[in-house]
């Protein structure tokens, strides 16, 4: 597979196409994901792994932060999604703000991601979290999590507390008020 | 006679510190040791498929995974390479798709049976029916591994989580979480990692 990956690679590079048709009758899947890897360097979000991400989970300037954890293969997330935007338009003088954390594959980020960004008009801050180290990284976000999506860990320099679980916008709220005073 | 005492006092605190710990973070479903029941679900090649067909099996990988999940599709070439080194060593595959089709149509048995010819799967991969199986055993995502150890006392549970620590890319991986603790059962080892977590796709009931 990866002996081909790379074939393929160097095939694109060198525009041979009819070699590169050898391969139309692969997985659907696999030739998506070739497509759009190369081009996944110039996609639009930040791309954090776990070390460089970890400091937005600690940051402690006076706001209420809402790390939500999804991607745009999860449908409970992306049905939850609406109520995130939700407050934090709504409870932006609260303090409150919503980082929407992607844990869409690689291969996902331009032919999945930024589409849905753009087609829902996500207004909350969108990060890419990339590193396949999970079960390393996992119980650093918290240790009960079995790292099912949708998640979300709310917390402020009082406050913390992770949700293993989706939201209704009613449940969010009441979940927000204590965080807030 | 008084440090006795404190000693004891102190093995109690500590044994329920440990029950506490217990009940706290386990949820629903099979923990390490448990005894996994046995099922009988449609293969996707119509028969009926239970563990307790497998005569001279030592074991089992029971793999809970589907048709539609990224992160499940990411895998089939190694869930096809783990049949393949495991079921003459007398551990096969088990694959078992727990979602509910009527909420991802992806996942109905005939695109189980699609799937599974165009992979060319080894290994039984079988359809969930009612969704009755996966809560029995804790799943909650795919993929989702349970390594059972064919005892007398029944399939104990021996490992639980992921397939392996890269699931980008095979070529990558520096921990085979699957194969160390199958290696270790074999061989009558003690398995070092039991349980590992990984972001995967819910099962939809």
């Amino acid at each position: 597979m990866v002996v081909w990956v790379s074939t393929l690679f160097m095939l694109a590079s060198c525009g041979k196409k009819a070699k590169a048709q050898e391969t139309t009758d692969t997985a659907k899947v696999e030739t998506e994901a070739l497509q759009t890897e190369a081009s996944s360097a110039k996609v639009k979000f930040p791309v954090y792994d776990f070390e460089s991400f970890e400091s937005m989970l600690h940051l402690q300037d006076g706001k209420t932060y809402v790390i939500n954890f999804w991607a745009t293969w999860c449908k409970p997330c992306i049905e939850e999604m609406p109520y995130f935007e939700q407050v934090n338009a709504e409870r932006a003088t609260d303090g409150v703000e919503v980082i929407l954390v992607s844990l869409d594959m690689p291969s996902m980020w331009k032919s999945r991601l930024e589409p849905f960004v753009e087609k829902k008009g996500l207004k909350s801050k969108v990060v890419i979290l990339d590193d396949p180290k999970q079960n390393d990284w996992i119980p650093k976000i918290n240790e009960d999590w079995d790292g099912g999506i949708p998640a979300t860990l709310i917390y402020n320099k009082n406050k913390r507390e992770f949700y293993g679980h989706g939201f209704t916008y009613d449940e969010l709220n009441t979940e927000l008020n204590k965080f807030i005073n | 006679m008084e440090t006795i005492k404190k000693l004891g006092l102190l093995a109690l605190v500590l044994m329920l510190g440990a029950f506490t710990v217990k009940s706290d973070t386990l949820a629903e479903g099979y923990d390490i040791g448990d005894v996994a029941t046995d099922f009988s679900l449609k293969n996707v090649d119509g028969t009926m498929v239970s563990l307790a067909d497998y005569k001279d099996a030592k074991g089992f990988l029971v793999i809970f995974t589907c048709n539609t999940c990224p992160y499940a599709v990411k895998y089939e070439d190694r869930i096809i390479a783990l049949d393949n080194k495991y079921k003459p060593k007398g551990v096969p595959v088990i694959a078992i798709n727990p979602n509910n089709p009527s909420i991802k149509s992806g996942d109905s048995f005939a695109k189980m049976q699609v799937r599974a010819k165009e992979k060319g799967f080894t290994f039984p991969y079988l359809f969930d029916d009612g969704q009755q199986v996966f809560p029995q055993y804790g799943a909650t995502k795919t993929p989702h591994v349970y390594l059972l150890e064919k005892t007398d006392d029944g399939n104990i549970v021996r490992y639980i989580g992921a397939i392996d620590d890269n699931y980008q890319d095979a070529s990558q991986v520096e921990e085979k979480f699957v194969e160390n603790a199958v290696d270790a059962m074999l061989a009558g080892e003690e398995i070092k990692v039991t349980k590992t977590r990984a972001i995967g796709c819910g099962i939809k009931a």
